[in-house]
């Protein structure tokens, strides 16, 4: 008799061979110099050049600009779409959605050919609209998620015991959403630090990203000096994953 | 004039889409009162609370709390407090926040928020659950939570929407005479909604009983127990027998084939009506010496207090018997009701009359659909009439296809020796039908009435 435990052999293969083999090659690259010795020169390098370290901060910087905004327009986004006095259509969650299942590059392109048509300059502000366009849905989906899970009865005994309407949002609505916002934040903010399409073709490479050194040594050859930038950029988001993740233990609601 | 009516319910209605939720309610709450909105699921009891605590506007009527009409204003406007079904802790605060959230709000001073916070947790025994979270708590805990929430705010009337019916039986009781001493302490008055008699019973001062939308009965526990108005409400609180009978003159009522002294008057002579007997309220015993009819013993069920004996009497009628010893099954007893242990109702109908058009001189329209029947000469096509139809004469079938419309059992009444069904037809008619056949509430059936069982006459008026 076949163990149950050997159907999970075709996954743990695919496992390896795709994430835990490039991961390691990585790990491997980012402390090797270009004759494959052992060298932490690597990584004291980013820290000691300042190019890199200001792009790092810039991405940061965007990548946070681009949560707030996200947060600012999604949320109220999400609580219309799950208020079903507003709402009374499932079609416009699925318009709010659609976006995601068009491939970004295409949409990124699409916005920066609008763009160019319309006689904008290309740089932040156009970067900033390309990823919120990207990104807003994102955000919507958990919050409404959780905004949909709600029990209406916490609203109501809030509003039993004197909350006007405005209060009930504030002191009962928002912070039950919070795993829903906090989810959404992941979601948005981890892939926005490591992008290099948008700011591509949104700034022409104007505004360089930290994925974009990445791909820019890569594509050079330089691949262990990328490495070690990938290799840094990864711990950053093990670490915002891990904060998000304990904030949120019994979090309902995700995206995923 | 000044009344001590803290709320009066005037002319209330409501409806959701085409269904009447609630249909012209009226009553009062005194000042202190522990008044019991009781009734089946989907009688209506949970919007009318609802209604007061400002979550639905009615759509006729007004409710006044003091005298002043409260209809137009929000919840959070009214000096009521919810204690809800499902507590609705928040998840997000703990104990004492929770409990505090209502005081916050009206911008109490920090040090007395306290002091009523702690108060309010000693009255519900949780005086050491301050600093925990609500997940952490049992049912029971969060009720008492919940309880202490509304009450802290000291608010005219607390509304509590089946708060024990979560909670199993041995608890439920205990929060039972929690509620009453937290009543009695408080002076607050309270509008408790359920659908478990015992507990209305138990709890009250004063219970409406509701069923499809409508008031049943005003009354204290002892009166709507005693003196039930219809037989809804004495098959619904309580056990007991629900018989057909006659009304032979004052103080005379025959039933189950026998005569019996009563003390009902003013029914009239020979008028059809309903008798109530409770279970404890028959007389068992082994000699028929002194019994007014005889009867087999046919089951006999320990009940822990009392045993519970099913009798068929002599002329054929089953009547259900509590007391305190057993008698074997297949043994003859005699038995006896004493005049005040009779309870008489008035019929709510003796046959069902709905509404016609006749169409030609062989059909007329009601129910929705085309009878056959034979239409007296002196109506003709579009006449409106009055078609009367028997209980008994009505035919129900297992298959829907089977009867000329379909139907729902909806409500179902043994009387001793047949079933009384109130069946809902798809269009929402009502038919009340006798049978000799066991149908279960909500079955569905087809319905079919033979043409000569189908009498016309003419509209009043």
């Amino acid at each position: 008799m076949v163990k149950r435990s050997t159907w999970s052999l075709p996954y743990l293969i695919f496992m390896v061979m795709f994430v835990v083999l490039p991961l390691l090659l990585i790990v491997l690259y980012a402390f090797q110099d270009g004759s494959g010795h052992f060298t932490l020169s690597n990584i004291t390098r980013f820290f000691t050049d300042s190019d890199s370290l200001s792009t790092f901060a810039v991405s940061v910087e965007v990548a946070i600009e681009n949560t707030l905004i996200c947060v600012l327009l999604g949320y109220p986004a999400a609580w219309i779409l799950a208020n079903r006095k507003l709402n009374r259509s499932a079609v416009t969650v699925v318009l709010f959605i659609m976006p995601m299942w068009i491939n970004a590059l295409m949409r990124t392109l699409a916005t920066a050919e609008l763009f160019n048509m319309l006689g904008f300059t290309l740089g932040k502000g156009t970067l900033l609209f390309g990823m919120v366009y990207d990104y807003l849905p994102f955000m919507i989906y958990p919050i409404y998620n959780t905004l949909m899970k709600m029990d209406n009865s916490y609203a109501e005994a809030a509003e039993d015991l004197g909350a006007a309407p405005w209060t009930v949002f504030w002191k009962v609505t928002v912070p039950l959403s919070l795993p829903g916002v906090m989810s959404g934040v992941l979601m948005v903010f981890m892939p926005t630090v490591s992008t290099f399409a948008i700011s591509e073709f949104l700034t022409n490479n104007k505004i360089k990203l930290f994925g974009t050194i990445i791909q820019e040594n890569i594509n050079s050859s330089m691949w262990n000096y990328g490495a070690a930038l990938a290799f840094i950029m990864l711990i950053i988001i093990g670490i915002t994953s891990f904060f998000g993740e304990s904030r949120q233990d019994e979090a309902e609601g995700g995206l995923i | 004039m000044t009344n001590d009516y803290i709320i009066d319910i005037q002319h209330l209605s409501k409806s959701f889409g085409d269904v009447k939720v609630l249909d012209d309610i009226n009553f009062y709450v005194r000042r202190g009162e522990f008044v019991t909105l009781l009734g089946p699921s989907g009688c209506g009891k949970t919007t009318l609370l609802r209604q007061i605590a400002g979550f639905i506007a009615p759509d006729e009527g007004r409710i006044l709390l003091e005298g002043k009409d409260i209809s137009g204003i929000p919840p959070y406007k009214r000096p009521l407090n919810t204690v809800f079904q499902r507590y609705a802790l928040f998840p997000h605060l703990d104990v004492f926040d929770n409990v505090a959230f209502g005081l916050k709000l009206q911008n109490v001073p920090a040090k007395e928020i306290e002091v009523r916070v702690k108060k309010m947790l000693k009255m519900v025994s949780m005086s050491d659950y301050e600093d925990r979270s609500v997940d952490s708590l049992s049912g029971g805990q969060q009720q008492r939570v919940a309880i202490a929430r509304a009450l802290v705010n000291y608010p005219k009337v607390l509304l509590l929407d089946e708060p024990l019916a979560a909670l199993d039986l041995k608890m439920r009781k205990d929060m039972q005479m929690e509620l009453k001493e937290i009543h009695r302490k408080m002076g607050i008055t309270f509008i408790y909604v359920t659908h478990d008699q015992e507990e209305a019973l138990t709890l009250s001062d004063t219970i409406v009983v509701l069923n499809e939308g409508r008031i049943q009965q005003i009354g204290t526990p002892a009166d709507i127990y005693n003196e039930p108005v219809n037989s809804f409400v004495a098959d619904f609180i309580g056990d007991s027998t629900i018989l057909n009978g006659t009304m032979i003159c004052d103080r005379r009522v025959e039933f189950m084939g026998h005569e019996f002294d009563c003390v009902d008057e003013g029914f009239g002579e020979n008028v059809p009506v309903d008798v109530v007997v409770r279970p404890e309220d028959v007389y068992i015993m082994n000699q028929l010496e002194g019994a007014q009819f005889s009867g087999v013993v046919q089951s006999c069920i320990f009940k822990g207090v009392h045993y519970e004996m099913f009798v068929e009497t002599d002329k054929g009628y089953e009547l259900m018997v509590q007391d305190y010893n057993s008698f074997e099954p297949g043994s003859t007893v005699g038995l006896l009701i004493r005049p005040s242990d009779i309870q008489v109702m008035r019929k709510e109908r003796t046959c069902n009359t709905l509404e016609a058009e006749v169409e030609d001189d062989k059909h007329v329209n009601m129910l929705g659909c085309s009878w056959e029947c034979e239409v007296p000469s002196e109506f003709a096509p579009g006449d409106k009439v009055l078609a009367e139809v028997a209980f008994d004469k009505v035919d129900l079938w297992d298959n829907q296809a089977d009867g000329k419309l379909g139907g729902e059992v909806h409500f179902l009444l043994y009387k001793g020796n047949h079933y009384h069904l109130t069946v809902l037809t798809d269009d929402g008619d009502h038919l009340w039908v006798d049978t000799n056949d066991i149908w279960d509430k909500g079955d569905l059936v087809g319905i079919d009435i033979a043409p000569s069982d189908i009498k016309l006459r003419r509209r009043d008026g």
